[in-house]
This record gives C-alpha cells, structure tokens and sequence, in this order.
C-alpha cells in the first residue's frame, strides 16, 4: 500500500469516526419519540441479533437473498447469452426487455403476493424476476461486443459448444455480469425488506416493521442498523470476488494501481 | 517435388460494402507442397488478411476453394493453425499461458500426454519458467511466442500466420523470425506466411507469392534460392537476396526498380 492510499484510508476512517461520534453526541439529549440514544441502539443490537433473535430472523432473510440473487444471477446470464447471440432475438426482445425492466421493482409485489403466498417463494420470485434485468442487458451487451479476433481465435482452434461457453464467452462477459450484479444487488436488499414488511411472519424487514408497530423504538433501529451492515458487508464482498474473479480485465483496462 | 499439400483454388471474395458490393479479392490460387514456407505479400489493403481467412475456413469464399490434402476446407480444419497478428487479442487473457495452449487441445483425443505438449510447446518458444503467468505479463514478443506454442502445441500440418511480427519492434521481430523458422524444422511444419514485409518475406520463405492492389490477383510468384539456412546478417549479405528483394518490390509498386537514392530511401520500410 503506498502512501496516498494509506493517507486515503486514514481520512476515511477518520471522517467516518467524526460523524458517529456527532451523531452519538447529538442523539445523547432528548430528541423526541423517534430517536433514542447510540448506547441503547447498540444494547437493542446486541440483544437481538447477538445472537437471541439471528436464526428466526436473519436467517430466512439471507436464505430468501441468497437464492432470489443466485436464481437472478443465473437466469440473468443465461437469457443474455440467448438475446446478444443473435441480432434478431435482440431486436425482437427488446421492447419486452425494456418494459419489464423498466417496471417500478415494488409494483410487482401484490402480483407476487397473489401467485406465492407470503413464504419464502415470493421473495425468491421477486427478487429473482427484478434482479435478473439488469443482468440480461448487460450480459446481452457483452456477447454482442465481443472481439472478433477473440472468436476468430477460438473458432479456429475448433473451441466450440460447452467449451466455447465455459471457457471463452463467459470469462470473456465475467466484467459485465459483475456490472449488472452490483446494479441488481441493492435492489435484491430493497425487495427482500419491502416482500417482509408487506407480507411476512418473520425476516428482518418484518422485524424493523414489526418493532415500529409495537413502538420498540430502540429494535426498529438495532434492524436499520443491521440492513445497513448488511447492504455494505455484501457489496463489500462482491467488489472482492470481482477483483479476484476479473483480475485480467482490471489489468487490461488499467484501473488497477 | 513433394506433393501439393495445400490448394488455394481461384479464391475470391467480395463484401457487401454500404452503397454497392466491394470486391477485395478477384481472383487468387496457388498451392503450398508438403514442408514448404510461402509467403504471401502484397500492396497495404490488398486483401492479404480476408485470404487467409478464407484459406483458414473462417470465412466462406465468395468463388474458389480451399483444398486441404484435396479436401475442400469449409470450416477450420484441425490439421490447420493460425497465428493471429494481434497476439492481446487472440490469447485469452483470463487463462494462464499454460491454459492458453491447453484449451485447444482439450478435445483432441490424438494428442496424448497434453501436459507434456503444453510443456515441450513452451520450451521450444524459449518460455520455459513462464507457463503459469498470464499474458497480460508478459512483454508483446513474449505474447506472441506464447501464440506460436499454442499453435506448435496443436501439432498442425499448416501454420498460417496473418503478419505475425507487425505489432513487435524490430529486434523482436528478428528473434520472432528465426524462432520460427527453428521450430518449423524440429516440428516439420508447412507455413504459409501473410506479411507486407519484403524482406521479411524473402528471408523466411522458399517461394513468395505476390498479390496485385484490390481487387486482388496474383502478380507474380518467385522461388526464393537461397540456403535454407538462414541469418539474419550473412544472409541479408547475400547477392541473390538482393536480387529477389528488388523483384518482390517491382512485383508490388508494378515499376521499374527505383533510382539507388530511392531505393536507400526506402529500404527500412
């Protein structure tokens, strides 16, 4: 790590400590009803997801993300290596494409709710079905684009079918399918607590809603708190896999140091 | 004479340019025999890569064929390799150099213990030490030795190379040379060379074919009498490179041989 990266990386966490701290000192008066101090948000955090409440809460949530973001993930690549293989599919598909991506990813849900019930399965469908657009366009573009002389090379040493898939096209479009899950991941967060608010028994979103209703101010924090670690910690881990995944191409293209 | 091993028969081939069709190629055949070099040369834009295409079975002949062992080539046949000018892209940047050299050889049944070819490819382009980096390490004449074991590893009958030395500086390029002229006799290989390189052409070949400006045919061919060992000093020395270098560059400028001011003018082109 060189010196400007470490300055960088001090202001940072120096920043971030300073506005905790304002924010720590601000919340220490009485700021009305729907406030309450940093020591009892972190007592109510402690208390509920260390870990009394983790197994009945957090973890059918991160079930129901993990497999609507993998259903995403792989119908996301899978149709958009069918659109941007062929230019008639594409420009067959696109007014289609275009209109489901562009529905709000919340309308859905009283359409979800009918077809699934309140379940796991919903949540799986919505967040599956929303997330898999911005995937499909960006896979679409990737294959579309893909160098000629790349193929060329590929087709002349009679690289072909799975191998073709496996070993060319995808790592070729790995860049793009990145791009679109990090576009699909917040949303996924997004549907997942909306689906649990709207229509659930349990899952950290129907607990935050949950703790308002019953005016435990302090839990409706300790789950805010908890989605946000949440949001960050995963696309914290994302930016990681694709650095390792995606190295040639973060070197190809220069963005690394 | 050994026998014709490849056919390029009355090649031609013309694209659908934006208002009316443009034809690149008018008409182009010769042949290439068992372990011969030929180099094909020609104007800038004269359509030497849309040949080799054709000849690779990567694109389809407008008219003409390609006759591999007397068999028509409509797609890339397996007897066949082809070393890409633009090495950064015809590697795959997400493999290694070893897996670069392996993927083609995944579904070849008839060359057993890859490993060991991969290896023994790697060792004769003078990379030995350097399988498991990946190209985007490696130096530009270092790609592309990479890009010649891949195809040396794919134990062909034809090595066709599309100006394979163009994107390397001059020293490169030189080494590049000899490295293949050295493995295509350890690997008994028939190479058919695409090059707008005169001397290039005439150092490395025992025959060049000279193309015409679009639409193309073929203007001339000449035997290269030279030793079949070659250097890169003492056989650039020699009077009958001269000879052949000056009747490639009248064959292509379609002129009489130049003035001696001109000629020393142009010599380093």
């Amino acid at each position: 790590m060189n010196g400007r990266r470490l300055r960088h990386l001090w202001l940072e966490i120096g920043v971030t400590a300073g506005l905790l701290t304002a924010a720590w000192l601000y919340l220490a008066g009485d700021r009305g009803y729907a406030w309450t101090s940093v020591p009892t948000m972190l007592g109510a955090f402690r208390d509920a997801w260390l870990f009394d409440k983790f197994g009945e809460h957090v973890v059918p949530s991160l079930v129901r993300l993990g497999l609507g973001f993998t259903l995403a993930v792989a119908a996301g690549v899978a149709l958009g290596v069918l659109v941007g293989s062929s230019r008639t599919i594409r420009l067959l598909s696109q007014p289609i494409i275009s209109f489901l991506r562009s529905l709000p990813a919340v309308s859905l849900l009283p359409l979800s709710l009918v077809l699934f019930g309140i379940g796991t399965a919903q949540k799986v469908f919505i967040i599956a079905f929303v997330c898999c657009w911005p995937i499909v366009l960006n896979v679409a573009d990737g294959i579309a684009e893909l160098d000629a002389t790349m193929l060329a090379s590929a087709r002349s040493y009679r690289v072909r079918g799975l191998d073709r898939l496996r070993w060319v096209l995808i790592p070729a479009i790995m860049p793009r399918i990145f791009a679109g899950m990090r576009i699909s991941l917040s949303m996924a967060v997004l549907l997942l607590v909306t689906s649990e608010m709207v229509a659930s028994a349990n899952g950290i979103g129907f607990f935050v809603w949950q703790s308002q209703l019953t005016f435990s101010i302090p839990d409706m924090w300790a789950g805010i708190i908890l989605l946000g670690l949440l949001g960050y910690g995963l696309n914290l881990g994302l930016q990681v896999v694709e650095r390792r995944v995606c190295r040639w191409h973060t070197h190809l293209t220069g963005r690394d140091e | 004479m050994s026998a014709q091993l490849l056919e390029v028969v009355d090649v031609a081939k013309t694209f659908d340019g934006a208002h009316r069709p443009v034809k690149a190629i008018e008409r182009v055949g010769f042949t290439v025999a068992e372990d011969e070099f030929v180099s094909v040369v020609g104007p800038s834009g004269c359509g030497k890569t849309t040949l080799l295409r054709c000849i690779a079975g990567l694109a389809p002949p407008t008219t003409g064929c390609t006759l591999l062992r007397g068999v028509p080539v409509t797609e890339p046949p397996p007897e066949l390799a082809v070393v890409f000018q633009d090495y950064a892209r015809s590697l795959f940047p997400w493999l290694t150099v070893r897996g670069n050299i392996l993927l083609p050889l995944r579904r070849r049944r008839d060359i057993p213990g890859k490993e060991r070819t991969a290896a023994e490819a790697i060792e004769a382009v003078g990379l030995a030490g350097f399988a498991d980096h990946y190209p985007w390490q490696l130096s530009g004449g270092m790609q592309q030795r990479v890009a010649i074991a891949r195809a040396l590893a794919y134990r062909p009958r034809v090595l066709l190379m599309d100006e394979p030395f163009a994107s390397v500086d001059a020293q490169t390029r030189a080494d590049l040379e000899d490295l293949v002229l050295e493995v295509r006799r350890r690997f008994r290989m028939t190479v058919l060379l695409v090059t707008h390189d005169i001397d290039e052409a005439v150092y490395m070949s025992d025959r060049v074919v000279v193309l015409s400006r679009p639409p193309s045919v073929v203007k001339e061919e000449l035997t290269v009498g030279l030793p079949a060992d070659r250097h890169q000093i003492t056989t650039k020395e020699l009077r009958e490179f001269a000879r052949l270098r000056t009747a490639v560059y009248v064959a292509i400028k379609g002129q009489e041989a130049p003035s001696p001011q001109a000629t020393a003018a142009t010599a380093g082109g």
